[in-house]
């Protein structure tokens, strides 16, 4: 009957307990929205950055990590290549040659990445081809043909059909220069990737630099999925065992190759709990305050319970529970209007397009589509338990320091 | 062996302050079925002296025994266990738990016994029912008049199987005839289930339902007659 006189008390002084729901159920709803939208945030992030840019897994050349230097190729490209596409997971595989180099145009430089690739395998590996804004990808067909960024493309002052003038160094280690027409221009939401990163055909950079077109510095893998890193990442190295241990070549997953996206994930996760402890931790005065109000109100009734032969256990664990009540009562309130949220900016997604500007610079694009893990709801619904319980601790004394007699003298 | 036997009663209020000597020397002794009224000025120390009879305030000075247990011998733990099963309270008023019905009321304290459930409620029923409020056992007290309020608590002392019930001027806050009514009850009760009570009272038709009026002034018993055939 402990919890009948518990639940029942919660209802005595409707307005006050509405108080706490209300407070417990805004803290939680502001708690999982947040988290919601930061983890949607990140995981656009993560995403964008898999798809248009990092892809799931690379494998390059131990030295051309080092230095950069074109000379550092992977051993065997073509073999590799076959091994690779025996991986049951794998979407497309890469082979890109990739080198740096000045841009210019008629009035400006910029220093840029130039990845020469087959548009075809490209095409499977990153999403770059559907994210033209203007004119179209890379083809075989046309000669010398080149995508950029729209950032480089503003920064040199470059339109669709102008000529981007590479110099660069070649096979012999001299200077040479090379003219692409630019067929298509690409905005991802990463300001930062567009500004630096130039796409051409492997056998016109191969071409201009005397490097094999079968050749290449970087094979870039894409997964059907990417939750498929880890058995991907085992199956390499499983086909590659030899040559990673020779140090012939290298394989890293996106993680490793961006350890700051993977960062990020797992410091928005701590930001979202400590937000969340923050948050019930002042709402732990507010309920500790109601509770010490009913139980100086109920001086009388408890006293009397206490004079039939209530032990004090049973009184603590009626005030314990009430506590229990309240919180529960806010929080289940407060989860099932945030599921509701979440899931309907999960579907449709939030649009940020007003402050877009700031965030493209950052990587990230203007809708975010909010995810929070069930892991969180779990663990807000346990920390409001863990905060009811202690902030009950502190009534159920005073409670318990009542003497009978005397509390059933006291006129109220 | 009487039910209870007070040895030699003081009780100093605040002894450290302004001390109040509100118990100056007790003897009484009380026997099984007694119907006992105990009577005196406001301030005489009738509360005083049903608080220590009942086990909600220790003696400064003095023995209490019922049924030869001292009470002073007990833990507080032990005694309110000792109080739950042994003592049967009720109040001048807040004597119900507001949220519960007149029949939870009295089965919690059967729960708190821990009588089984098909028992609390057959038991609780029954005694609802001697008191004369069967068609009320599922209002709240907010529900009910003082005098079924009353009448509910007990019901709720009597459930309890008490050696004793101690009631502090049950009538105090009723009217004439909820007063009588309740009289009538409690003397029905104490006829048909031969339980002890002791009660405080200011109230002359209280007086004259008692078998025994033990008299009180400045914490002192200086009255103590029995009333034979009443
Ligand atoms: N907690 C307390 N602290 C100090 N003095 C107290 C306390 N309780 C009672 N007293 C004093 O002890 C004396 C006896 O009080 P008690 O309540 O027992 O009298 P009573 O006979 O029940 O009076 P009433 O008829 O008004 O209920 C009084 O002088 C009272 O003021
Ligand atoms: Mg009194």
């Amino acid at each position: 009957m402990l919890f009948a006189i518990a639940w029942r008390n919660l209802w005595r002084n409707k307005l006050r307990s509405a108080i706490i729901f209300t407070s417990i159920a805004v803290g939680i709803i502001g708690s999982v929205v947040s988290d919601g939208f930061m983890s949607g945030m990140t995981d656009q992030r993560v995403n964008a950055a898999i798809a248009n840019e990092v892809s799931d897994i690379q494998i390059h050349n131990p030295a051309f990590l080092l230095n950069g230097e074109m000379q550092y190729q992977i051993p065997d490209a073509g073999q590799s290549l076959k091994k690779i596409e025996s991986i049951p997971d794998i979407k497309g595989v890469s082979l890109r040659m990739k080198t740096s180099a000045m841009a210019a145009s008629a009035n400006s430089g910029a220093g840029i990445t130039i990845l020469g690739v087959n548009p075809a395998a490209e095409r499977k590996v990153s999403n770059l081809h559907a994210l033209i804004i203007e004119g179209k990808y890379l083809s075989v067909k046309e000669k010398n043909p080149t995508v950029i960024g729209q950032k480089l493309a503003h920064k040199l002052n470059l339109e669709l059909g102008d000529r981007l003038i590479v110099t660069l160094t070649d096979s012999s280690g001299t200077i040479t220069s090379g003219a692409f027409r630019i067929v298509g221009i690409f905005k991802t939401a990463n300001d930062r990737f567009d500004v630096a990163n130039v796409f051409v055909n492997k056998k016109d950079l191969s071409n201009l630099i005397g490097y094999p077109a079968n050749t290449g510095d970087e094979i870039a893998i894409r997964l059907k999925t990417n939750n498929q890193t880890p058995e991907a990442m085992k199956a390499l190295h499983h086909i590659f065992q030899n040559e990673i241990q020779n140090k012939e070549i290298v394989v890293r997953s996106w993680d490793q190759i961006q350890p700051l996206l993977k960062s990020m994930i797992s410091m928005m996760d701590y930001f979202s709990y400590i937000f969340l402890f923050i948050i019930l931790a002042a709402l732990a005065f507010a309920i500790i305050n109601t509770m010490l109000m009913a139980v100086m109100e109920r001086t009388r009734e408890i006293g009397m319970l206490m004079a039939l032969g209530m032990n004090k256990r049973k009184i603590f664990s009626m005030i314990m529970l009430e506590t229990i009540f309240l919180s529960i009562v806010g929080a289940v309130l407060g989860l099932l209007i945030s599921i509701f949220v979440i899931n309907h900016y999960a579907t449709y997604g939030f649009d940020l397009s007003s402050v877009a500007k700031g965030l493209n610079y950052i990587g990230y694009s203007s809708r975010i589509f909010f995810r929070v893990n069930t892991n969180f709801y779990v663990m807000s619904m346990v920390l409001v338990v863990l905060i009811a319980v202690l902030s009950s601790i502190s009534p159920a004394l005073k409670a318990l320091k009542l003497q009978p007699a005397k509390a059933i003298r006291e006129d109220i | 062996m009487s039910i209870i036997e007070a040895k030699n009663i003081y009780k100093v209020y605040n002894e450290t302050k302004v001390p109040v000597n509100a118990l100056n020397g007790v003897d009484l002794k009380i026997e099984e079925g007694e119907f006992t009224a105990i009577v005196g000025p406001s301030g005489s120390g009738k509360t005083t002296l049903l608080n220590i009879l009942g086990g909600l305030d220790l003696p400064s000075k003095g023995d209490i025994f019922i049924e030869g247990t001292n009470l002073k011998d007990l833990s507080s733990r032990q005694l309110i266990n000792f109080r739950l099963h042994n003592i049967g309270f009720v109040f001048q008023s807040y004597n119900l738990i507001p949220v519960l019905t007149a029949k939870e009321n009295t089965e919690f304290i059967l729960e708190l016994q821990k009588v089984p459930k098909k028992e609390r409620m057959q038991k609780a029923l029954e005694l609802l029912e001697a008191v004369g409020i069967a068609d009320k056992v599922d209002h709240k007290p907010g529900q009910l008049s003082g005098g079924q309020q009353q009448r509910v608590a007990v019901a709720r002392a009597l459930a309890s199987q008490p050696r004793f019930i101690i009631a502090d001027e049950p009538t105090a806050n009723l009217d004439s005839r909820s007063t009588n009514e309740l009289l009538e009850i409690m003397a029905e009760m104490n006829r048909k289930y031969h339980s002890t009570f002791i009660f405080a009272t200011h109230d002359q038709r209280v007086m004259d339902k008692a078998h025994r009026i033990v008299t009180i002034d400045d914490g002192k018993i200086i009255g103590d007659e029995t009333f034979k055939g009443r």
